[in-house]
């Protein structure tokens, strides 16, 4: 599995051409409590850069970019009854959704683990 | 460093790890450690210690004997305030001309000076304090003098602030329920309130500035008490339906359009005698188009501040002035100002966010129990 991030603090969990997307544990951090994650249903289709999910904490809502397109294939629905997943795990239980990749080369330009890390250390 | 204004318990709250922000031109604490979720349930179960320094405290006194004071604020308030008792408080509303809300604050009548001139001590919102001391002082001009407090304030909210606070000032235990106390403690002079903005038993406490950081830490040595911060200070006062100012009432609403109708006296009500009251008398007669109504939404989306409310039949009938989630309560709640005719409790809507149109109800406020100081019969 390999894993990118965006500067806004998205991230993409790459295996085959199945993409785990969500938001990071900085992210999550940053954010707070998540009391609503509203997320796209299965089959809806974006590219990347648009705004696929919106995650609100109990300070105000942000919007979530896509870091890469495709279909969704899977969405987390603990989200649903459970936001606080996100808190929890943001990069493993708190998943938002799964897609099926459209254009592999998406991944180009992203961060690795390493060039996030420097990122947020700034 | 900002340019901001800091309260005289900034570095304590720096020690504490607050997260800052910047709110009425002070350097605030939004949360602290605990976070927004965590400080509203431990407010609710235990109690919680906030820093109100940035509001406004003053004292009006008569400029000479036989001036009554409560006759002659209640020119610029809708409120009872001849009734008012030494030592009792009341909630109640600068008057605009227009008929409008310039403020909300508590008046509490305090014992007369050793000149034996009356006077009132009034606590009026951070925002708009500059505006209203120079609004009060202009209106009773030559009438009464206005002395601003520059000291700190404190809230302890929560069912265990009384158990807390009496085990410092045992008289506490039974202070009645908006009523005023000048306390000696430890040589510190206090002025303590059996008041608050979340719901809960509790008390605001007046302190020296130079006394503010170390009565605080005394407070918060004991195991019940957290500092809580403004985050959910929002959360507690939206879940029992309580206003804010510069949001849910502002000087475009009228206290009966803003369903404050308890805030004015039945007295003034046939009397008038307040700024706006032609306008206000004849909205309680006539009645008003719109009125500020509690929502709940079907799904868990909450629908934040300025997020239009529209009709079953499609058309734009509102706009919410106050949203967020409710930890207490489970779910999102909110307010906001609807047409008349849709302000009937339980009355099908819908919140416009993010484009899509969400399945809401008006709903009966507070969302969660208040849950006040009684004194034993």
């Amino acid at each position: 599995m390999s894993k990118y991030y965006t500067e806004d603090h998205e991230y993409v969990f790459v295996k085959g051409d199945i993409a785990t997307l969500g938001v990071s544990e900085h992210a999550q951090e940053q954010l707070g409590d998540v009391v609503f994650v509203e997320l796209p249903e299965v089959g809806v289709t974006f590219e990347k850069g648009d705004e696929f999910a919106v995650v609100e904490s109990v300070k105000a809502a942000s919007e979530v970019y896509a870091p890469v397109g495709g279909v969704v294939v899977e969405v987390n629905s603990a989200l649903e009854d459970a936001p606080a997943t996100v808190n929890e795990g943001a990069e493993s239980v708190g998943w938002f959704v799964k897609i099926k990749m459209a254009n592999p080369s998406d991944v180009e330009g992203l961060l690795n683990v390493e060039a996030y890390g420097a990122h947020i250390a700034d | 460093m900002s340019d901001y204004l800091k309260t005289a318990l900034y570095d304590l709250h720096i020690e504490l790890g607050a997260k800052m922000v910047e709110f009425a031109g002070y350097d605030m604490p939004v949360q602290y450690p605990l976070g927004v979720l965590g400080e509203h349930s431990h407010t609710r179960e235990n109690a919680g210690l906030f820093d109100v320094s940035h509001m406004g405290q003053a004292i009006l006194t008569a400029t000479e004997q036989g001036v009554n004071i409560a006759e002659l604020f209640e020119t610029l308030v809708p409120g009872l305030l001849l009734s008012l008792k030494e030592g009792r408080m009341r909630y109640s509303l600068l008057m605009s001309e227009e008929g409008t809300i310039l403020d909300d604050l508590m008046i509490t009548r305090i014992s007369n000076d050793e000149n034996g001139l009356e006077r009132l001590f009034l606590v009026v919102n951070a925002g708009c304090k500059d505006a209203d001391f120079a609004h009060i002082e202009a209106k009773l001009a030559g009438k009464a003098t206005l002395e601003i407090k520059d000291r700190a304030l404190v809230a302890l909210q929560g069912p265990k602030a009384a158990d807390v606070f009496s085990r410092l000032i045992p008289t506490s235990a039974t202070q009645a329920f908006m009523s005023m106390e000048f306390v000696d403690y430890k040589g510190i002079d206090l002025i303590v309130s059996r008041c608050g903005y979340t719901g809960e038993d509790g008390f605001e406490i007046s302190v020296p500035n130079d006394k503010a950081a170390a009565f605080c830490k005394e407070l918060l040595s004991h195991d019940e008490v957290e500092a809580i911060g403004l985050g959910a200070r929002d959360s507690l006062r939206l879940e029992v339906g309580l206003c804010l100012y510069g949001h849910d009432i502002d000087t475009t609403t009228t206290p009966v359009e803003a369903d404050l109708l308890w805030a004015i006296g039945k007295r003034r009500r046939e009397e008038g005698g307040f700024p706006g009251a032609d306008i206000v008398l004849k909205q309680i007669a006539e009645g008003v188009s719109r009125k500020r109504v509690g929502i709940l939404a079907e799904g868990r989306a909450p629908a934040r501040e300025h997020t239009e409310i529209f009709s079953k039949a499609g058309n734009k009938i509102g706009e919410v002035t106050s949203g967020g989630f409710g930890p207490t309560f489970g779910g999102p709640v909110g307010m906001g100002y609807v047409d008349i005719e849709f302000a009937e409790i339980d009355t099908e809507i819908d919140l416009m966010v993010r484009g899509k149109a969400r399945p809401a109800k008006i709903a009966a406020m507070p969302f969660v129990p208040q849950n006040y100081y009684r004194a034993p019969k």
